[in-house]
């Protein structure tokens, strides 16, 4: 009979679950893992990696059709639908395999199946139909001290807009297309549909793009979002604002989806439809009703310490509210581990989570937009430094985008930061580092930044803020 | 849009001034730097200059005012072009700016006290006298908090850029912030809540008042004294461990104790003569060097080592729990070295002879001049003794040494007239005064303890039995 007490089991395998266990491994914690589907969660195996897979070779795809602009000579060129999806899958088992060495590295122990909280520090798991990794632990009864729930989220369902697997996706299907769809219809304009209308675009589906909201890109600034917006249309992509899908009417391998748009009323007819309006927390079979367990809208209430309101129970990542995104997950993970082990970690400060989207071109922010710096009535000065005036842009024949940073006019304090453009999502980090180590604008300017890279505009857009820019 | 003149913060303490007088009229024109009004603080008057030009439009504050809070409107500038009716009519519809609120204003933590005028008046407050601040006190009382780092041999207070340029602004005290980031890092949020008085420790020596200590003024800066003199009037030469630690504990001292002196006249006649005896009679060993020479000092140790056995409720250390009343009379002798003072210890002195306390004496104070002492050798002690009577000083206060409660300042003994049985008489007397620490020995007290002594000095046979 196997060992069924454990000082940590966390429920979920995602990036917040799996660097939460090898946490409270490196802390001597024994520690279990529950997972009832595949390890690594999402992120690894329908998010965030897989869709970074896809885009790559839809980037590669477009640089080939682009291979003139470079000198080079590229004929036939073309794409295999079914060897893109293949790359993607074959990335994201690699991931899902690191992560089950990962916990067997850190003595994790992998429990199978779907728990249930039965009272604080008791959990029952129950049999998966997925089918159990190697080594793994039966279903069953087990004990936690502390009981971490990361079970993630899943994609939202708006009545009406149900998704058939079939015609209308979700992002489970977006990414395993058996075959690229000549039209495609994406509803929601958040990094999720954003990223699946960039590659099915580039690799040539007529795209729509319908969008609630006034505008694309709603959590983005909206210099970032208009600049992004002409973009996008620029490639072909139709953008809708402040429309609404109202009815849904699919054929034999086509959708004709009722739009109304500001009092209008118009049909589009396309093969495919993406439902990426938003995820919710997956909170449902857990028994936290029966535990008392406090949520709000969907997720599950915690303190800065990733505490819930019953002692034992803890919740971090999407589950624990947004921002939904992995590296929030990982943090809160640490966070909620060394907290229980006593040293004192600091809560997380929500304000500085960057987040990135993979389009073409990227979007990369961290802090206040403009306009949420306005509505605090906070007196800012602004920076911005195009691409145009960058060497090392133009020479990658990628001279299209914006680096905006917002500062406090008094303090002096970065406050929010903003780019769209060539690799942005890799350039953020720097801005990130910056306001967690409370500089101000003497610091960013005193700072030497390499030549030629893109970061120089970085630095530009800082002196922009200061009336000092230099290559512009 | 009129700029307005507020009440300048002329020093990092200052909370309100008296408006002295205005040097320009309304309507006047004003350049910057211009001298516009004299603005008198506790401790000095002193020169308000404009930062902005324009038209003075409107005094708010007429001159010879008292007690203007610091950042309250006193004037209107209309700027260049602009209608110089119109600003002073701006000053009459708007609330002067509030002063800041009563608990708020407690010393250095004041909020938002940065308007621009009073920021170019006032001499770069919380950066530059943060170094001088910072010296790590000798003994920590093992605060649980992270201190604020101080690096090697350095005085460095480690802070974010953010949090410093916002202690700037705010008049704060970077040293003085108990820092909650990495290591004990002084971040924003640290600064914000010192804003409203939280985190704040006392200057220097704080960890040890329990860091309730009221908040004091911090002294002036590094840049604000050189500037003070020519370049190239004084040598800088900078200080060394043991000069940081008289300075540290000795400002601690005056800051955190409440001082109160005792003297008295000892005629020491007998004493002398006695002595005289006592030295013919010391033994002699085959280089003809005595066993023992006493000095007047030696004596004196004695008799307070004495006194204080008799008195001993005055032989205490004041801690904020309760008070320690020490068994043993261990008697701290300051020693002057080429480049500071310590103060080797006497221990058990009310139970050794004098020839004991004298060889003890001689062995500690030459390994003191070598540099040679051991901690134990001179931390402790529960009095002390300052003798300056060999350079013929008659009498003098010296600062407790903390955590003791008194120490005994020597003066020289000298032939003096005195009146005795309504005659005047010559006698050699020495002036002794008594410093004590009022939380923990009162007047009479102390009063009890220096007469004690009196009696003892005055009557050396009293010391051999």
């Amino acid at each position: 009979m196997a060992d069924t007490g454990f000082d940590v089991i966390i429920i979920g395998s995602g990036p917040g679950g799996y660097v939460a266990a090898i946490r409270a491994a490196q802390l001597g914690f024994k520690t279990a893992i529950v997972e009832r589907d595949f390890l690594g969660g999402i992120c690894l195996n329908w998010g965030c990696i897989p869709t970074k897979a896809l885009l790559r070779s839809a980037e590669i795809f477009h640089y080939m059709q682009h291979a003139k602009d470079y000198g080079l000579k590229a004929d036939n060129i073309g794409y295999d639908g079914a060897a893109v999806v293949k790359r993607s899958r074959a990335v994201s088992k690699r991931l899902n395999d690191g992560v089950g060495f990962l916990m067997k590295k850190n003595k994790v122990s992998v429990i199978w199946g779907e728990a249930v909280i039965d009272a604080p520090g008791k959990i029952t798991v129950k049999p998966s139909q997925a089918e159990a990794p190697k080594g793994a632990l039966e279903p069953g009864a087990y004990q936690a001290k502390h009981i971490i729930i990361a079970t993630g989220a899943r994609p939202r369902v708006l009545p009406g807009i149900e998704p058939d697997r079939k015609l209308v996706w979700t992002y489970f299907e977006a990414m395993v297309p058996s075959a690229i769809p000549k039209s495609l219809l994406v509803i929601g304009s958040g990094a999720i549909g954003i990223e699946f209308a960039s590659f099915f675009r580039t690799l040539g589906a007529e795209v729509t793009i319908v969008e609630v909201l006034p505008q694309i890109l709603p959590i983005e600034d909206h210099e970032i979002q208009a600049f992004a917006r002409k973009s996008f249309e620029k490639q072909g992509i139709k953008i809708l604002t402040s429309a609404k899908v109202t009815k849904l009417n699919k054929k034999a391998d086509s959708v004709t989806v009722t739009v109304e748009e500001s009092g209008k009323t118009q049909t589009i007819t396309a093969e495919r439809v993406v439902s990426a309006v938003g995820v919710v927390g997956n909170i449902e079979t857990l028994g936290l009703e029966k535990l008392g367990v406090k949520t709000d809208r969907g997720t599950i209430v915690i303190d800065g310490l990733c505490r819930t309101n019953v002692p034992g129970i803890y919740a971090i990542g999407d589950v624990a509210g947004p921002p939904m995104l992995a590296h929030k997950a990982e943090h809160e993970g640490v966070i909620c581990v060394e907290a229980i082990k006593g040293l004192n970690p600091h809560p997380m400060n929500r304000q500085w989570i960057p987040g990135c989207t993979y389009c073409t071109p990227q979007i990369a922010s961290v802090g206040l937009t403009e306009q949420a710096a306005k509505e605090k009535k906070l007196e800012i000065r602004v920076g911005r430094f195009p691409f145009v005036g960058n060497g090392k842009a133009i020479a990658l024949g990628e001279d299209q985008g914006l680096v905006k940073v917002i500062f406090d006019k008094k303090t002096g304090q970065l406050l929010g930061a903003h780019m769209v453009g060539a690799e942005v999502t890799e350039l953020i980090q720097g801005y990130v580092v910056a306001m967690n180590l409370e500089t101000t604008e003497e610091e960013l300017i005193h700072t030497v930044f390499p030549h030629p890279t893109l970061s120089e505009m970085m630095k530009e857009a800082v002196l922009d803020a200061y009336g000092r820019v230099l290559n512009m | 849009m009129p700029t307005n003149i507020l009440m300048p913060a002329l020093s990092p303490t200052m909370e309100k001034g008296n408006l002295a007088k205005w040097l320009k009229k309304e309507g006047d024109k004003v350049k910057s730097g211009d001298v516009i009004a004299e603005i008198e603080t506790d401790k000095a008057t002193m020169e308000y200059e404009a930062v902005d030009e324009g038209t003075l439009a409107k005094i708010v504050v007429p001159e010879g005012t008292q007690d203007v809070p610091v950042n309250s409107l006193i004037a209107v500038l209309a700027g260049d072009g602009e209608d110089v009716k119109a600003a002073a009519a701006s000053a009459a519809a708007k609330p002067a700016a509030v002063p800041p609120p009563k608990a708020a204003a407690s010393a250095a933590a004041k909020p938002g006290s940065a308007p621009k005028a009073a920021e170019a008046a006032k001499p770069e407050p919380a950066k530059a006298s943060a170094p001088s601040q910072a010296a790590p006190p000798p003994k920590p009382a093992a605060p649980s908090a992270p201190q604020p780092v101080a690096g090697g041999g350095s005085n460095r207070v480690f802070s974010s850029p953010l949090a410093r340029r916002l202690a700037k602004e705010a008049g704060i005290d970077l040293a003085r912030v108990q820092g909650s980031g990495p290591h004990g890092r002084v971040i924003a949020r640290d600064i914000d809540a010192a804003k409203s008085g939280k985190g704040l420790r006392a200057p220097g020596a704080a960890p040890a008042a329990g860091g309730a200590a009221p908040a004091i003024a911090p002294s002036m800066s590094d840049q604000q004294v050189r500037a003070l003199y020519e370049e190239g009037a004084y040598d800088f030469v900078p200080h060394d461990g043991m000069r940081r630690t008289i300075a540290q504990r000795l400002t601690a001292s005056t800051q955190t104790i409440p001082h109160f002196y005792e003297t008295v006249d000892c005629d020491i006649g007998k004493l002398m003569a006695a002595r005289e005896e006592i030295n013919a009679a010391a033994p002699k060993d085959k280089d003809g060097k005595p066993a023992y020479k006493l000095s007047v000092n030696d004596f004196v140790i004695k008799a307070l080592a004495l006194a204080l056995q008799q008195i001993p409720n005055a032989n205490v250390s004041w801690t904020d729990s309760g008070m320690l009343k020490h068994k043993h009379s261990d008697v701290s002798v300051a020693v002057a070295l080429p480049a500071g003072l310590i103060t080797p210890i006497i221990r058990n002195a009310e139970a050794k002879s004098l020839s004991a306390i004298s060889n003890e004496m001689k062995e500690l104070a030459g390994r003191a001049r070598a540099g040679k002492l051991k901690p134990h050798e001179y931390q402790g002690g529960t009095t002390s003794v300052s003798n300056l009577g060999m350079y013929g000083i008659k009498d003098f206060t010296a600062v407790i040494n903390p955590p003791q409660s008194t120490i005994l300042a020597v003066g020289t003994g000298e032939e003096r007239a005195v009146v005795r049985d309504g005659k005047l008489a010559i006698s050699t007397i020495m002036s002794v005064t008594l410093s004590c620490d009022h939380r923990a020995v009162d007047g009479a007290l102390g009063a009890e303890l220096i007469s004690a002594f009196k009696r003892l000095i005055e009557n050396p046979v009293m010391m051999v039995v």
